[in-house]
């Protein structure tokens, strides 16, 4: 008796973890619906910035390395082999040598050799014969000197001075491997890739569809049969066509809180995750031209922020408040909570306000004769609702600022020419890390420090920060670099966006990068259970 | 006749070279081109990067010469190619056309086979119950934007029906295309057919008092033949016109509904090349739009005479 009754939950154990692994185990077949917010610029991720481009594209192709594609922070311990089998530094740390994966092949049936991966960052570093349309991200790799191949699957990055941050650019969605053979043209219309699904067409305005790659070079990789993007840049008809089944999954990080509430009212049984996405508004500041080439009224404009109200305004509380760098716990470099208090503008808003007041009053700005300006911001709703609520903000310190909304095809040469005296920006970073960040948007020259805000002994810093192995010190000095930078109103950081993807329960294995949003859609290993 | 219609199909030419000009003018007074929208995405600007891609694409070019050498491709069948797709301007054009046609034929016919009867009717019952509940509708009708209601529609088949009549991929045979299109024409053809059935109640209202309607009446003839032979033959000049101009606007109009029913046809794909400054895209399209417009105007113009013999062209 005493056996039978032990032995019947045991059976039934046993039983429900044979249903439990079968369903666990991975299915083949399928393709899974995605729906895209908008008809992407090209499919030629070098030639972009932005993830409209990487969602769709990041399956074709593979980088030497890659983030994990299962840990949702990425960071310097979850960079995995992809092409690469492995790498190794010199004693200098100079050199970064890759052995390649033999037997790669590329769509179209070329095998994936070294000399493809000179090419990439020959066309990267403008050095080939072909050429990118446009290159947002050659500033990037300005450090590697020279790339030498030994044999079709050795090569090697020789870098100007140590830079251990290289890794984390290349297993960035953004860096993957182009061919040889195939010119710009073409990557930017029919992409060919070495990844686990094949371009088949994309049609402006109606979808994007990749099939699976049978020749994949990781066996038995991918499970999807296909993807295929439905283009429905309508927000409310895309949520509906979710909630009916008709897409498998949202258009990442396209859910706002408030659409995630109602997803989840219409179908509870849909998986949803808000996680930040790494994308800051900001202030850009006109330090060139009166009246912000002051520092004490940039230092004005600084204090008069109150970053919770944009937070809960904007975001309904689904932000967060940092410096340059996303904030802690997702973010890997941010400044703690505590460091962050202590910068002007972060603490007291009151007593901030009061200060900035007195600034003001200083250079004859009061309630009665205001400082009057512009805040120019792209005519798009996420660039002018930040801008309504910042002009609200400034009115408290005596300062009278019009909306002035530029159209967006405007809005770079705009900023280009100096035109502008605050801005209201968004930065989006491909990678969490200080010196995409750092020299992408503050060093002297860059063509995305759009303030030309140049500082030699912080960009010093920044290349001391950049040659440091040590993680935590390193981190240290981030810290400072960081708080400087705000403390110099280099460009006011107003918050840290975070937004949403839902998916259906049957999508498997689907992880949300939780501190960046342009390197989680390699897909490979996605399936359905249906 | 013979001159007028070689009259007419000359100025259409002038009017189609009139639009042309405009068309091409407009699109270069407005801000940015297609290289700043390119590096805009990009967020950023290189300007040699840039000049580069301006002069690839000629737009280094004065506009007098971007314009001779637009026209001068069109007659020699070169419609140019795509900005944004890289791809034959003609090839990203032509398979949109039927899908707006076809949304456009079937929210015309829904408007003329419920709007001219129900018109009739109205008028033939002023003043009854029956005509102020037709009222209502076309008020109603007239008044409820068309995305409102198409955005009504996707809910309720969502909340009951647990499916959602967008386009997602191409439809295949009669059935599926029938069924895809007929929600959005609906949507559309209930606003067309509301103002279509006003004009007919009015015009209608006004031929019923006409002495030849009592003349008819007074020979004898039914109800029908007089309200739909007599009275409507007469009634339907105006609706004519109006189902002319809905005709023309359909063809390149109907954005909105394209847009919340995720249509990939003329008017959504208008909008998106404007947006990207795709010169050959929004030139070529709006020139067809034009041609149809124009067409459409003239067998317009034929129909009258063959509907009223009254009229004569010379």
């Amino acid at each position: 008796m005493r056996t039978t009754f032990l032995a019947l939950p045991t059976a039934a154990l046993a039983v429900f973890t044979a249903f439990a692994a079968q369903a666990a185990e991975p299915k083949h077949g399928g393709i899974l619906h995605i729906y895209h917010r908008e008809t992407p610029p090209g499919l030629s991720i070098h030639e972009e910035a932005t993830f409209s481009v990487n969602a769709p594209a990041m399956p074709i192709f593979n980088n030497l390395v890659i983030y994990d594609q299962h840990k949702p922070q990425n960071s310097m311990a979850t960079i995995v082999p992809e092409l690469a089998d492995s790498w190794s530094w010199s004693s200098d740390n100079l050199s970064l040598t890759f052995k390649l994966h033999q037997g790669v092949k590329w769509h179209d049936g070329q095998p994936f050799t070294a000399k493809d991966v000179k090419c990439t960052f020959d066309l990267l570093q403008g050095k080939g014969q072909d050429k990118f349309r446009k290159n947002p991200r050659k500033d990037l790799f300005n450090n590697i000197k020279e790339v030498t191949t030994n044999g079709d699957y050795e090569v090697t990055l020789h870098l100007g001075r140590p830079q251990p941050s290289l890794l984390a650019m290349l297993a960035s969605g953004y860096t993957p491997m182009y061919a040889c053979h195939v010119s710009t043209a073409q990557m930017r219309t029919h992409p060919i890739g070495t990844g686990p699904f094949k371009f088949v067409e994309f049609k402006q305005n109606e979808s994007i569809k990749l099939e699976r790659n049978p020749d994949y070079w990781k066996k038995s990789l991918p499970y999807l049969d296909g993807i295929e993007y439905t283009i429905i840049p309508n927000r409310a008809t895309a949520v509906l066509a979710f909630v009916a089944g008709k897409v498998d999954m949202t258009f990442p990080t396209e859910m706002t809180a408030a659409l995630e509430k109602d997803i989840k009212a219409q179908d509870p049984s849909a998986i949803c995750e808000i996680a930040p996405i790494n994308v800051s508004s900001n202030l850009i500041v006109n330090r060139e031209k009166p009246p912000f080439d002051n520092l004490e009224l940039r230092k004005a404009l600084a204090l008069a922020l109150d970053r919770k109200a944009f937070i809960d305004i904007i975001f309904q509380g689904q932000a967060d408040a940092g410096g340059t760098l996303l904030p802690p716990p997702e973010g890997v470099w941010g400044m703690p909570p505590e460091m962050l208090k202590t910068i002007p503008g972060y603490g007291d808003v009151h007593k901030d306000r009061e200060q900035a007041r007195a600034i003001l009053a200083k250079f004859g700005y009061t309630a009665s004769n205001p400082l009057k300006i512009k805040v120019s911001t792209r005519n798009l709703a996420t660039y002018r609702d930040p801008a309504v609520v910042l002009i609200d903000q400034l009115k408290t310190i005596n300062i009278d600022a019009e909306l002035e909304p530029v159209e967006s095809s405007q809005w770079f040469a705009k900023v280009a020419r100096n035109d502008y005296s605050v801005g209201l920006n968004l930065t989006g970073n491909g990678i969490d890390d200080p010196d995409q960040a750092f020299y992408e948007n503050y060093a002297c020259g860059s063509e995305r420090n759009y303030t030309h805000y140049c500082n030699k002994e912080l960009e010093a810093l920044f290349d001391k920060q950049s040659v440091e192995t040590d993680v935590e010190k390193r981190r240290k000095m981030v810290w400072d670099i960081d708080k400087e930078l705000q403390e110099d109103v280099a460009r006011p950081i107003l918050m840290h966006a975070r937004s949403g993807t839902c998916w259906k329960p049957y999508v498997k294995n689907v992880t949300i990068m939780n501190n960046s949003a342009y390197n989680g859609y390699r897909y490979e290993d996605l399936w359905l259970d249906k | 006749m013979g001159s007028y219609l070689i009259k007419r199909f000359f100025l259409m030419l002038l009017t189609l070279f009139g639009i042309s000009v405009l068309i091409f003018v407009m699109l270069r007074i407005v801000p940015g081109n297609i290289a700043d929208i390119v590096f805009n995405a990009a967020g950023m600007i290189d300007v040699t990067e840039k000049a580069k891609l301006e002069k690839e694409l000629g737009l280094d070019q004065p506009i007098a010469v971007q314009y001779v050498q637009w026209i001068g491709g069109l007659m020699h069948g070169d419609f140019g190619y795509s900005y944004v797709s890289e791809k034959p301007a003609l090839q990203e054009i032509l398979p949109r056309i039927p899908i707006t046609a076809k949304l456009a034929g079937l929210a015309l016919t829904f408007a003329v086979l419920f709007g001219v009867p129900l018109g009739v009717i109205s008028a033939v019952k002023q003043n009854s119950k029956l005509d102020y509940l037709l009222r209502v509708i076309s008020l109603s009708g007239l008044s409820m934007p068309a995305f409102w209601l198409g955005l009504l529609i996707l809910m309720a088949f969502v909340k009951y029906f647990g499916t959602i009549p967008i386009y997602s991929s191409a439809p295949l045979g009669f059935w599926q295309t029938l069924g895809l299109y007929s929600i959005p024409a609906a949507a559309v053809g209930f606003r067309s057919s509301a103002l279509m059935m006003r004009l007919t109640r009015s015009s209608m209202l006004e031929v019923l008092r006409q002495d030849y309607i009592r003349t008819a009446r007074a020979k004898g003839a039914s109800d029908n033949n007089v309200n739909f032979h007599h009275a409507l033959r007469n009634a339907a000049l105006p609706v004519i016109t109006v189902i002319g101009i809905e005709a023309a606007f359909l063809m390149g109009g109907l954005i909105v509904t394209e847009t919340v029913f995720n249509i990939p046809g003329v008017a959504r794909f208008l909008v998106e090349a404007i947006r990207w400054r795709d010169y050959p895209i929004v030139q070529n399209l709006v020139m067809f739009i034009a041609v149809v417009a124009v067409s459409i105007n003239f067998l317009i113009d034929l129909l009258y005479a063959a509907l009223d013999p009254r009229i004569k062209y010379s």
